[in-house]
């Protein structure tokens, strides 16, 4: 009995020194994290043009400036917003647009960089790093040279998000059809059937829906990718923002009208796809 | 009988029209892609693009990217030539230092192109030496520029006026005028990438740098050469590495504040929009109106309006990142706080915890893997933003970028940030992916 006694002494020694040992280092991994985040903090606001707490009461200012005159120029705001309709529908054909080339381009790398799919087992790796490449680039990297090139318009940003949407949507897809069944395209590879007509007649069907899913929560995040690049110079409502905004005052109520309809489009494209990817995944 | 053929029938046909609607279905969806591609053609104007597109701009961002010019001007006032790599002050080469392939005697200097081709000022008169046409012979007179070719009429590569004079073959390039003459010579590399003409280590080999590195004689008697040498590589005019690499980092620390913070702000917030654990339903959806709010402004106008709050810099880049990913951090931690077992807390619960308590022994274990793989993913994809949001409010590598591109010549330099900024993604990418396997455990 003093033997067990003693053995469970030992346990619970063992276990507390155990857990001691845990917490130590749970504290050492809090307290450089800590330290990592207030350094961080302090080095950004160093590097700042103005300080945190300098700005922080200015923060209310532009918007409540821009708020102020836009609420004493409201009856413009429908006019506005059907000024500034045909830029948003740019923008947003700009993320539909990329987000389908790209998803397309996607659909081919996918496949062809999955074990048990590809036509060139041997070039997997090649495909695979390609789709890396192009996801590591910044889509503004891209549009801004293009830009040089092509001179200003939708389709620089156009090429750019497609480009990016091609690497990250190919990673995904392949993701999801290494779970696909092979039996179908063994079963067509006996009677016979190309490349082509495997990946057509049995792995889409398998994995359209996820594919579809993936590539609506890759348009919301194009919709703002591409307000952004027409921010830096490449046609749709993000241009406008930009000339309205140098503008500065007297043109606030431009600044609102974009802003309201970015949000709602935002928020809107935001419900929507969030609603059908439930759909789709959930197996409707 | 005839019933049951019947039903086989209607059954026949119904397949029938079945496989008809898919097979409709399968047609449309192509067709409706092709219609739409075809509005785009048009309202993006496709077919005007190739009138706007710049050929000439392309071929100015390739050579640019693979080679780089050297200028070699002689003042026609003062008589005085200089030897500037791009012509930049920064790149000039010392007078009593010159490339080999630039040889003065007295009044005249011969610039030797390569290929049999070659330029030669002579006092105020030049000549261009080409192997096939001949010599090319400019003489500044009262009434304007002379020009002697070995025959008529001039080649197209050869645009002369009274005022100026310029040769442009595949060799370089040469420009006479009154105020000066002046040629381009190309040759491929990155110019100077490593140290400046003036610097006491330029235009010697590896092996020779590490022989100064290793055991020879001290250049500056006050520190090693090493140190030396890497303080000149670090401040090196032309390409300011130090510069560079420290907006790479504002850029990182961009996406890490920002991040960091949101998943810290998000968090607490996060059990108030949870089902399970919010203290009252108007809270909750309060909650998450905040979150589908501060998601929906969007990162772009976030900076805008930040960056008129706090000017230009990192943190304002930080605290844009912070709030828009502080929405999407509170949906996506309130729905896995949602779903969270309820036993493991109850269990907790009967030892006599507090609510404090029970959410750090309770739900917080089952729900951290979960909220560390979604905020190393984000970190992953903050840095790209953080490019992007760093060229808007003007910090990071993202302003170097736009500067560089806006200035339409640096193209060298803006390849160089291009291949740093992939290599800091792809860097960050692994990082994370690391973090991920290292914390929660590979999971395929």
């Amino acid at each position: 009995m003093t033997d067990a006694a003693m053995d469970t002494a030992a346990i619970r020694r063992n276990y507390l020194a155990m857990a001691r040992q845990k917490q130590t280092y749970g504290g050492i991994l809090l307290l450089v994290f800590v330290l990592l985040m207030a350094s961080g903090f302090m080095l950004a606001e160093q590097r700042n043009a103005g300080g945190f707490l300098e700005g922080i009461h200015q923060f209310f200012d532009f918007p409540a400036e821009v708020v102020s005159e836009a609420a004493r120029h409201a009856a413009n705001l429908p006019g506005l917003f059907i000024k500034f309709l045909p830029s948003l529908l740019e923008t947003i054909n700009i993320a539909a647009v990329s987000t389908l080339i790209g998803g397309l381009i996607a659909i081919m790398l996918s496949l062809l960089s999955t074990r048990g799919l590809a036509l060139w087992p041997r070039l997997i790796p090649l495909f695979r790093r390609s789709m890396d490449g192009m996801r590591a680039i910044p889509e503004i990297v891209i549009a801004l040279v293009l830009i040089f090139i092509l001179g200003g318009g939708p389709v620089p940003a156009m090429i750019a998000i497609a480009f990016h949407t091609a690497g990250a949507l190919g990673k995904l897809f392949s993701e999801v059809n290494e779970n696909a069944d092979l039996k179908p395209v063994e079963g067509l590879a006996s009677v016979g059937a190309t490349w082509g007509q495997r990946m057509w007649l049995g792995v889409v069907p398998q994995v359209a829906p996820n594919w579809l899913s993936y590539a609506l929560l890759r348009f919301e995040i194009n919709v703002r990718a591409s307000a952004i690049l027409g921010f830096v110079g490449s046609g749709g409502i993000g241009y406008d923002l930009k000339t309205a905004l140098q503008w500065g005052q007297g043109r606030y109520d431009e600044v609102i009208a974009i802003f309201i309809l970015l949000f709602i489009t935002i928020v809107i494209f935001d419900q929507t796809s969030s609603h059908y990817r439930n759909r789709l995944v959930k197996g409707a | 009988m005839t019933v049951a053929t019947d039903i086989a029938d209607a059954r026949r046909t119904e397949t029938l029209a079945a496989f008809g609607r898919k097979r409709l279905v399968k047609m449309a969806v192509p067709v409706a892609i092709l219609l739409y591609l075809v509005y785009i053609a048009f309202a993006f104007d496709i077919a005007g693009l190739a009138a706007r597109a710049r050929g000439d701009n392309v071929k100015v961002l390739l050579s640019d990217f693979v080679s780089y010019k050297t200028h070699v001007t002689r003042d026609n006032r003062s008589g005085a030539v200089t030897v500037a790599v791009e012509g930049e002050a920064k790149g000039a080469w010392p007078a009593g230092r010159l490339p080999e392939w630039i040889s003065v005697e007295g009044d005249a200097t011969r610039i030797d192109l390569g290929r049999g081709h070659s330029v030669v000022y002579e006092g105020p008169n030049a000549r261009y030496l080409h192997p096939q046409y001949g010599e090319i012979a400019v003489n500044p007179t009262e009434d304007g520029i002379k020009v002697n070719l070995p025959s008529e009429p001039a080649p197209d590569w050869i645009n002369a006026s009274d005022t100026r004079v310029t040769v442009t073959t595949g060799q370089g390039r040469f420009s006479f005028t009154r105020n000066r003459t002046e040629t381009f010579r190309y040759e491929y590399g990155w110019e100077l990438f490593f140290f400046t003409l003036d610097s006491p280590f330029s235009g010697k080999g590896p092996g020779e740098l590490l022989a100064l590195s290793l055991w020879g004689e001290r250049i500056d008697p006050a520190r090693p050469n090493i140190a030396y040498m890497v303080s000149e590589f670090w401040t090196n005019k032309m390409w300011r590495h130090g510069d560079v690499m420290w907006a790479m980092f504002e850029t990182v620390l961009m996406a890490f504040l920002g991040t960091m913070g949101a998943a810290l702000v998000a968090l607490p917030l996060a059990f108030l929009a949870a089902s399970n654990f919010a203290p009252s339903r108007a809270i909750r959806f309060a909650m998450r109106r905040l979150f589908d709010f501060v998601r929906g402004v969007d990162g772009l106008i976030w900076t805008i309006i930040l960056s008129r709050a706090f000017g230009p810099g990192p943190l304002t880049g930080s605290l844009a990142i912070l709030l828009t990913d502080t929405g999407s951090f509170g949906k996506m931690f309130s729905e896995a706080l949602e779903n969270v077992d309820n036993k493991q807390i109850e269990g907790v619960q009967s030892t006599g915890a507090n609510a404090l308590q029970q959410a750090r022994f309770g739900v917080m274990p089952q729900v951290i893997p979960v909220f560390l793989s979604q905020v190393l993913y984000y970190f992953e994809s903050n840095t790209r933003s953080a490019t992007v949001i760093g060229a808007i409010v003007g910090g990071g590598i993202g302003l170097l970028l736009t500067q560089a591109i806006i200035t339409q010549k640096d193209w060298e330099e803006v390849s160089y940030y291009i291949v740093l900024i992939v290599l800091m993604v792809m860097a960050m990418d692994t990082l994370s992916g690391w973090a991920r396997g290292k914390l929660i455990g590979r999971q395929a």
